[in-house]
This record gives structure tokens, sequence and C-alpha cells, in this order.
């Protein structure tokens, strides 16, 4: 059974479609990937899925629940989580406390959310910043920060928005790891990235967006081979 | 450990001890039994201007935990503040009820009252300027309703009757006693204890998350809109009972002591002088804020002689004040505390 299922979801600004009629299925634990220009309509799609947004049409199913125009915090409390392109810290607290805010919402105990957070701040790879104001940290280690709280909810499906870009590619490396490793324990993953080369390595499946709409889905190998892809995003030097 | 570890169950690693609320605490214990004695140093003339510092004070803090740390900029904190006030005088008058449980009652009305206007402001997402705006109209209309309400005595405001003697029940003294300190010092210290622990709390640590970034919030299943609640209704509540404690120590209440706009900038200046959001910050900026104006006022009614052609300047004293706030805001943009951490950490 798919663990989220779109049908006909869209999204209108006034006259602007950002997102045309979109139907998806995302079987449980899969590793899904998608790529297209700016303004595809990829963080709409995020932001419809994860509640920022209500959809204008179409109907959203996680887990075999009904999510169609859930706030926010009830899609992220139900399992579906996502990060944010453009890393939005919670300036005023350290790394734990930053991700301590997300554990707490996993455990009641504070010190179970404590240890908690910090267990997994550690896992991502940010304890020699663990007691550092978020403000402070490098684009790096925000991004990182980014999936640590996602994490620290323990969600069933993860919505990566380019959490590689602006890395430069020795920061990329662990991050693919951790990746591959959240994705090891179970968790379904959906990411939006530029990066070609982790978008092939990690993919099980591809869906390009263009303009708002589906331009081509399937295997990663077969996608980046077809000629309107090529043309739209990959341009003719990609091989 | 590297990334590519994959815990199943993640140990715990070696944690510093979490944020120190027990410290702070102690050190709340401490500088309250040291003002304890402040009554005894200060002659009896400079009681009133203790008095009034310590409600100040007691406003800011209130003003702080939904301002500061929740991030919704108030300036009517005079609603909250009159309808303590009123509430105190006007059951003490019309039904004699005690100022103790008027103070509760009060500050339960407020809650309602700023849970009401906030939940408005909000549910129609006024931010900032336009939230700080919204809340200076209501703070205006309760002007105006407490001047035109007969019930409350109209423009004439309401006198609370001075007692032939002391009583504990009805929270009236000698003139000079002073209890008249040491109670609000022990309010004070009871609004400091709640702060230290909302900071801390699972509550207060949504709330500072929501004030940092909304939208981050929200995608970590933080219901914004119940915490942000949560926060205002504790703000209102505790300036409630700086406004009860009011009445009962000037014996009156009218529409400006209530609702004018003086009261909320009241409960403003001392949190952005001593450092919005910290959780010292009020008490520091009340310290300061609260003699400085009435030293200023009387250096100025009985000017040294080298300064005696100010003599007579009416005004002039405000001028003095408001000059020397600017420059304080200047040097220490986050107050004073605010910028002493800052400075301490960097």
């Amino acid at each position: 059974m798919s663990l989220l299922t779109l049908d006909g979801v869209s999204k209108s600004f006034g006259g602007l479609k950002a997102l045309g009629e979109t139907t998806l299925e995302i079987p449980e634990h899969e590793f899904f990937g998608i790529i297209g220009p700016n303004g595809a309509g990829k963080t709409t799609l995020f932001s419809v899925l994860a509640g920022q947004l209500a959809p204008s049409s179409g109907q959203m199913m996680f887990d075999g629940v009904d999510i169609t125009g859930w706030s926010a915090d009830k899609t992220a409390a139900q399992g579906l989580v996502r990060t944010f392109q453009l890393m939005r810290p919670f300036e005023s607290m350290t790394v734990l406390e930053n991700v301590t805010i997300a554990s707490h919402n996993k455990y009641r105990s504070p010190h179970k959310a404590r240890e908690h957070a910090a267990a997994v701040v550690e896992r991502v790879g940010l304890d020699s910043y663990m007691y550092a104001m978020s403000g402070t940290l490098p684009t790096a280690g925000l991004k990182r920060l980014e999936l640590a709280r996602a994490l620290a909810l323990e969600p069933r499906m993860i919505l990566l928005d380019e959490v590689l870009a602006g890395l430069v590619p020795t920061e990329r490396a662990p991050i693919i790891d951790l990746l591959r490793s959240i994705h090891a324990e179970g968790v379904t993953v959906m990411f939006v990235e530029h990066i070609m080369a982790a978008v092939m390595a990690l993919s099980e499946r591809l869906l390009v967006m263009h303009e708002g709409r589906e331009l081509a889905l399937g295997l990663p190998e077969e996608v980046i081979a077809n000629q309107q892809v090529i043309d739209a995003y990959l341009g003719e030097d990609y091989s | 450990m590297t990334a590519t570890d994959a815990p199943a169950a993640p140990q715990a690693p070696k944690l510093r001890p979490a944020n120190g609320a027990k410290r702070q605490y102690t050190f709340l214990l401490i500088v309250i039994a040291a003002l304890f004695f402040v009554p005894y140093i200060l002659p009896d003339s400079a009681q009133p201007v203790a008095v009034r510092t310590l409600i100040f004070a007691i406003m800011a803090v209130g003003w702080n935990l939904m301002s500061g740390f929740g991030g919704m900029f108030s300036f009517g904190h005079a609603v909250f503040f009159g309808v303590g006030a009123y509430t105190d005088a006007y059951l003490l008058t019309a039904f004699g009820v005690s100022p103790w449980l008027s103070m509760i009652i009060g500050a339960v009305l407020a809650a309602g009252v700023g849970l009401t206007i906030a939940y408005f402001c909000l549910r129609y997402k006024l931010a900032g300027s336009y939230f700080a705006l919204a809340t200076f109209a209501f703070a205006q209309m309760f002007y105006l309703l407490s001047q035109n309400l007969g019930f409350l005595n109209k423009t004439d405001g309401i006198n609370v009757p001075l007692l032939p003697e002391e009583s504990w029940a009805m929270l009236q003294f000698d003139q000079d006693s002073k209890f008249y300190f040491w109670i609000p010092l022990v309010i004070l210290g009871l609004a400091m204890a709640v702060t230290i622990y909302f900071a801390h709390s699972r509550a207060g640590q949504f709330a500072q998350a929501i004030r940092d970034d909304a939208t981050a919030a929200e995608s970590l299943g933080i219901k914004v809109m119940k915490y942000r609640l949560i926060t205002v209704a504790m703000s209102c509540a505790i300036t409630a009972v700086a406004g009860a404690y009011y009445s009962q120590y000037y014996l009156f209440v009218g529409p400006e002591q209530a609702f004018g706009i003086h009261v909320s900038t009241d409960a403003i200046i001392p949190a952005v002088i001593g450092g919005i959001g910290t959780i010292w910050g009020p008490l520091i900026g009340a310290a300061v804020v609260g003699p400085l104006s009435e030293l200023i006022a009387h250096l100025l009614r009985n000017p040294p002689e080298f300064l005696e052609f100010l003599q007579g300047t009416s005004g002039l004293d405000v001028a003095v004040y408001a000059a020397l706030l600017i420059v304080i805001v200047i040097f220490l943009p986050k107050g004073i505390y605010g910028t002493i951490r800052e400075r301490m950490r960097k």
C-alpha cells in the first residue's frame, strides 16, 4: 500500500497556477527524487504536502488518513515532516535547544526530550556545535540542523528541500551517507535536489517537474534520457 | 561517531546539565532576600518611590512574558493593569471583597480579556507594529469605556475607603508600614519565579521557538496559537495583580491611572531598558527607571545652586528622563542585562 497518495492536487495563487493537478503514489519506504528548473513548483508541492499551504483542489492521503487541508503542526504530528530550503533556525537558542524543541513533541519528559535531541545532534554530526548558538552556524551546519530537527520528530516520511544546496562537495558526502542511513531505518524520503550526482545515486524513482506539472516520472536512468527532460532542465551537455 | 552509523537505539551521550533553572531560582531568592531590607535603609519619604518601582517591575515582568518571550509586542498593557485595578476597587467598594481575592479575580478577568484580544489579533494575522497598534487601540477603548461606565464612577474614579485600623484581610496598614513594600516584593518574587519556570518549561520553549520562527515551529508539530495564548494569559494575569495592588496602595483608581497611555509605557520601559526577553531584564530595568524619574524630578524641583535657572521649568524633568532613556537605548541596544549577556557570550 502506498504511504502517500496525491489525487489531482493543485495550488494556484490568484491566476497563477504554481502547481498543476498532480497525481502521485509514493509507496512506503521509497526514496523519491524530484528535480526541475526554478519555479517548477517543487517547493510549492512540499508546502502543500506539509500543510503550510492549503491545496486549491485535490485530495491527499497519508498513511490511510485524509490530510487534505490539515495545518502544518497536525501534519507533522502525523509523521509527515519537512525541512526548509532556506534554513529557519530558532536563533535565540543553541543547537541542542533547537532540536529539543522538536523532540519535546515526542517525549513529554524534558530530560528524555533533551537526551533524545542530543543523540540526534550527534547523529547528524553537529556534536561539536551542541551548545553553540544556532545563528552562528555556517551554512553546512544549518542544513544539518534542519535535518536534525526533522529527524527528532521520528517521522515516517521526510520531505527534504535541497539539503545539499550551498554545500561544497566534501560537505555533501557525509550528508548523502546520512540520508542513506535514515532511509535504511525505514523512513520514506522525498527530496528536491539540484545536485544531479546525488539525485542519481539516491533516487529509486525520479519526478521531473516543469512549470507546475509532471514532465517525466520513472526510473532515474530512463528519466534523464527523456528528450523533453533534456530540453527543459538538464541541457544537451548532460550525460 | 560518523554519520553512516545507524543507531537503532540512540545511546545517550554525555550531556551538560540542563540550563541553570536552579541557579536562577537561587539567585532570585538571594535578590528578594536582599531587597527585603530596603525599607530599613530608605528614609520613610522614599518608600513610595520604592513601592512604585516594585509595581513597575511586576508590570514589566508580566509584559516581558508576552512581548519578550512570546514576541507579541503589546502596546496596550494598560488594559490588563486597569482591569486588575478596577476589579479590586470595584469589588471592594461594592461588595467588600478582600483585595487578596480580588487580585485573583482580576488576574483571571485580565487573562480572559487578553486571550480575547490576542486571539482575534492573531487570528487575523496581525504581527509586529500592527499587533502593537491593535493592542494600543484596545487600551484606548478601555480608557473611554471606564470614563463612561456608571458603575465605575465614570471620570471620577473609585476611592478605596481608608480603614481606621490595620487589616491583613483588607490589605491596609499604617501609612508608613513596611508591609506596603514587602507585599509587592513577594508578588514580584513570585512573578519572577513564574518567568523562570516558564522559560525552561516545554510550553515556554515552544513559545520562544514560535517567537523566533513561527513557520518552522509549526512545521515541527507545535500548535502555534495554543502556546501563544498560554503566554498571553500569564502575561496579562501578572500585570493585573500589579494593578490590583496599585488600587490598594494609592486607595484610588481612575481612568487615567488605570488605562492611560503612560500605564502601557510604564510596563514597557523597564523591560526595554533592562533587556527584552531576558529573565532579569525587567527587574534591572525597573531598578534603574523607577528611581530615575523621581530623582530627576526631585533634582529639577530643588536644583543645586549652579542649576538655579532650571527652577520652576515645568515638564523639563520628563524631557530629561526621556533623553536619558534614549541614551541608554543607544549605548545598550539590547538593554542593560541583554547587552551584558551578549558581550559575555563572545
